[in-house]
């Protein structure tokens, strides 16, 4: 009984793990296959991989730029923010928190719309990649403070100020010396976080682009609707290639700081 | 202390293991070959440090773990060293308690009867017993989560105890209490424990506790038994110098024997012994303070802690290490002080190491 | 003291200001418009009367009911499985199932052009097996698929995690009462993960009522309300119609996770 139990639920993962990898496994396949349609028999090719690049690199360089310029926004306003919610939480912070956290409940579709009805008439803004970057930040926010904030709980960092207080160190002097490294493994996984969100984020900055601020999920959609099925293939792989890193990243940063946390009470 | 020849009950089974062991998958060994058998109705409780074994031994019996090949565990003569857990019909109590968070406390203490399809009258009829029992009655409805740490120990016993087991298994079940309310609780499980009269193992790392619950005492070290015994055969004859120093404060001094004297460094006592060269063990409370001139041992009181009921002196010079004493409360004393020491021979423990 | 305060404000300001000019006003902003023009603020009432827009909310409600109750299942079983197991490949399996969890919706539909399009593998075995190219990439199954793609690893995360953390004394002491394999996970582990199971499935659903880049890439033949809403903005540039069917979509959203919330007492959150 709890052998057949055993093998049932494995089976059942193993056959996920498969629907979940055979169509990415495909695509790459496709993104290296002189004709798809015939197979792998119609010999392997980095043509398609060249094209997508003449096509479309300078969607990637903007979405890498894009997360760049995402990444140090949520940084600058959201590793303060964590910190006044950890050591003074007060109402105000718990509607601001409310406030924070509701991009990731409405779609982003009706967040862009919104954005483009007060912001859409600003033609410097509506032109530029920074609008893109604004509907970024405002969607990647809550996962920076959220990680940042959960590292400050964790180390009780209002003890350590006082500490740090009872030393003589003022307000600013605290924020640099004790609070920013002791929010450091939280910083950095809410980084990791925010670029992968931002290189892939989609459904506002659809609404958001414009023919010259493309980015590369952006472009992914255009090359899905008119390329050919080897070139949207060989697109594709470019995309794995650059979030794979970050998915490892994250990883290996989530196993780093379940060690040094070690157990908790 | 209470005592242990009190006339109880008989329940539950004679357990009896034999050469158990268990060899990790990396080749460690956490329990060597060990059989102990425990009559129906005593208490044992194994004592050690952390690693000794003596949780991975308690284990075994529960059925959580398999004991290498050769190994059985029996109960009366059923043979169940390959039956599951859920077969056993053991109580366990867990260091945690494991309390379902999802039930009530009635609903914790009834859930193996729940199991073994008791009806619902009869389950509620035990369910009230084991709650006046444990003198919980008014926490009946309770969610675990609105319990005292001591308020959750007695659940987790009656839980265990609900199902009128035939071996109760306590794994440290009062190490996640304070202090004081640890030692309120040891007093009452042990009479618990005695009124209910089941064959039980309880496992602990604290002396106190073992000396008050154990009928005997199993010290483990490193895997395997170093001694087994009633507390006060453990506690006045330690096998070795390890339960020596694990049970209670004691000295170990060493020094050449001639003429029946152990000569130390500030003097000699009377031994009684063979051996060119003896190891002895002196509880703090056998040696007595007196008149240098009076005494073959002598010392300087290097420290006086005075704690109401008694003092407790720090020797120097008269051992190679410093020798503890308790003192009566009414001596008076002071640093500095030169004492003699006495000591009464059938105090003096020689130990084999 | 005052200082401190101060302090802590200013910490506060730079994102309130932000969220305040390119959220809040926007988000006000966009439900005036919903209720501006000659119909004012019926139209929140009347857009539901329209066969076109409540036939897609109410699909759109079903599908992401259906997404969501398969997501349960099958993220629960081998959420579950891979927490109290381990075995070799452990690792590597847990490394594809949480894999897509980076996609862009738009990504997803693409998979499931690969799995079920005209050159997918589906249509290519079905071929080979029944001499029938068969293609569901565009259905409802198709979108079905997706939504189920990058719902998975979301429930599976979730679920391990909370499962790991199961205390393990729970299990044995159920056991030793006398439970088996089957009461253990009915009294035991179910009801311990019974918040975890409430928090996947409303960000599990949220996500799916919002979904827009999946069904963007099919191009499917069934009207999700994502679809409507931008095709109402974009063809007919009916704004007021648009910013009323995002309204009535982010409230249905934004309702379902604060219920979970409530219900859970944790935070969930859904992304994308």
């Amino acid at each position: 009984m709890n052998r057949v139990a055993y093998l049932l639920a494995l089976t059942l993962t193993v056959l996920t793990a498969a629907f979940l990898a055979v169509p990415s496994f495909m695509s790459m396949l496709a993104g290296v296959t002189q004709v798809y349609a015939r197979g792998i028999a119609s010999g392997l090719t980095t043509d398609w991989i060249v094209e997508v690049w003449a096509l479309y690199s300078g969607t990637v360089w903007r979405s890498l730029l894009i997360a760049l310029a995402t990444l140090i926004f949520t940084l600058l306003l959201g590793v303060p923010a964590a910190y006044s919610f950890v050591v003074r939480p007060t109402r105000l912070t718990r509607l601001i928190d409310e406030v924070m956290t509701l991009p990731l409940a409405i779609p982003g579709l009706a967040i862009a719309l919104a954005m483009l009805q007060v912001y859409g008439g600003w033609s410097w803004l509506r032109q530029s990649s920074f609008f893109i970057i604004i509907g970024h930040v405002i969607f990647t926010l809550p996962f920076m403070v959220r990680a940042v904030a959960a590292t400050l709980s964790a180390v009780d960092i209002k003890t350590l100020e006082e500490g740090a207080a009872s030393l003589g160190a003022g307000p600013l002097q605290r924020f640099v010396d004790v609070v920013i490294p002791a929010a450091a493994p939280g910083i950095l996984a809410g980084a990791l976080m925010v670029v992968t969100l931002s290189i892939g984020e989609f459904n506002l900055t659809w609404m958001l682009h414009t023919p010259l601020t493309k980015t590369l999920p952006v472009g992914l959609a255009d090359a899905y609707a008119s390329m050919r099925l080897e070139v949207a293939s060989a697109y594709t792989l470019v995309f794995f290639i650059m979030i794979i890193p970050l998915l490892v990243a994250m990883q290996m940063a989530a196993i780093a700081a379940r060690r040094s946390s070690g157990v908790r009470p | 202390m209470t005592s242990s020849s009190t006339s109880r009950p008989s329940v539950g089974v004679q357990l009896e293991t034999k050469d158990i062991a268990r060899t990790f998958a990396d080749g460690t060994r956490a329990l060597k070959p060990t059989s102990l058998s425990i009559p129906r109705g005593q208490t044992v409780v194994l004592l050690g440090p952390s690693g000794c074994g003596k949780t991975t031994f308690l284990r075994i019996i529960a059925g959580l773990e398999k004991p290498d090949p050769g190994g059985r565990v029996l109960f009366d003569n059923d043979d169940v060293t390959t039956t599951e857990i859920e077969h056993r019909n053991i109580g366990m109590v867990f260091q945690s308690y494991a309390l379902f968070p999802n039930m009530t406390v009635s609903e914790n203490i009834g859930y193996g009867l729940r199991l073994r399809k008791v009806a619902d009258a009869d389950k509620a009829k035990r369910v009230k017993e084991m709650l006046a029992l444990t003198g919980i009655e008014s926490l009946a409805e309770r969610r675990i989560d609105q319990l005292s740490g001591g308020q959750r120990q007695r659940v987790a016993l009656a839980r265990a105890v609900a199902i009128r087991p035939r071996i109760l298994l306590l794994d440290e079940p009062l190490t996640a209490l304070d202090a004081a309310l640890r030692e309120r609780l040891r007093t009452e499980l042990d009479q618990l424990l005695r009124s209910l009269g089941i064959t039980t193992i309880y496992v602990t790392h604290d002396q106190a506790e073992a000396m008050v619950l154990g009928d005997r005492i199993v010290v483990m070290r490193q895997g395997e038994i170093v001694q087994s015994g009633s507390p006060r055969d453990i506690y006045f004859e330690p096998a070795n110098r390890f339960v020596a120093e694990f049970i209670g404060a004691a000295n170990v001094l060493a020094g050449p024997v001639t003429d029946g004297k152990i000569r130390l460094k500030g003097g000699t006592i009377p031994l009684a012994t063979t051996q060119p060269n003896a190891t002895i063990m002196l509880r703090p409370e056998a040696i007595r303070i007196d008149e240098p001139e009076r005494c073959s041992w002598r010392g300087i009181v290097a420290s006086v802690a005075f704690l109401g009921d008694r003092q407790r002196l720090t020797i120097a010079e008269a051992s190679e290490q410093p020798i503890h004493v308790e003192a009566s409360n009414s001596v008076s004393i002071k640093a500095g002080d030169q004492v003699g020491l006495a000591v009464e021979g059938r105090t003096i423990r020689v130990l084999s190491e | 003291m005052k200082s401190r305060q101060l302090f802590a404000l200013a910490c506060l300001l730079p994102l309130g200001i932000i969220l305040a000019a390119f959220f809040l006003i926007p988000l006000v902003r966009l439900f005036l418009i919903g209720g501006g023009g000659e119909a004012g603020f019926s139209r929140y009432f009347r857009v539901l009367t329209m066969p076109r827009y409540y036939e897609a909310l109410a699909s759109t409600t079903i599908l992401s009911l259906a997404v969501t109750a398969a997501t349960l299942l099958i993220g629960g079983i081998a959420g579950i499985f891979l927490a109290r197991n381990r075995f070799p490949g452990h690792g590597l399996l847990v490394a594809i199932l949480t894999f897509p969890l980076a996609f862009p919706g738009v990504v997803v539909g693409f998979m499931v052009i690969m799995l079920g399009g005209r050159l997918g593998i589906f249509g290519q075995m079905t071929l080979a097996l029944l001499g029938e190219r068969m293609v569901f990439a565009y259905s409802i199954i198709g979108l079905f698929v997706g939504y189920l793609y990058f719902s998975i690893p979301r429930v599976l995360l979730t679920v391990m995690g909370v499962a790991e953390k199961l205390d393990n004394q729970l299990i044995e002491a159920a056991r030793s009462l006398g439970a088996g394999p089957f009461a253990v996970q009915r009294d035991i582990v179910l009801p311990a993960l019974m918040p975890a199971f409430v928090a996947a499935g409303s960000i599990c659903f949220a996500t799916s009522m919002g979904a827009f880049g999946t069904a963007f890439t099919l191009a499917a033949k069934i009207d999700v309300l994502p679809m409507v809403i931008y095709n109402v903005f974009t063809e007919s540039a009916d704004m007021a119609t648009a910013a009323a069917l995002a309204v009535i979509l982010g409230l249905c959203t934004w309702a379902v996770l604060a219920l979970a919330r409530l219900y859970g007492g944790t935070n969930v959150a859904a992304a994308g």
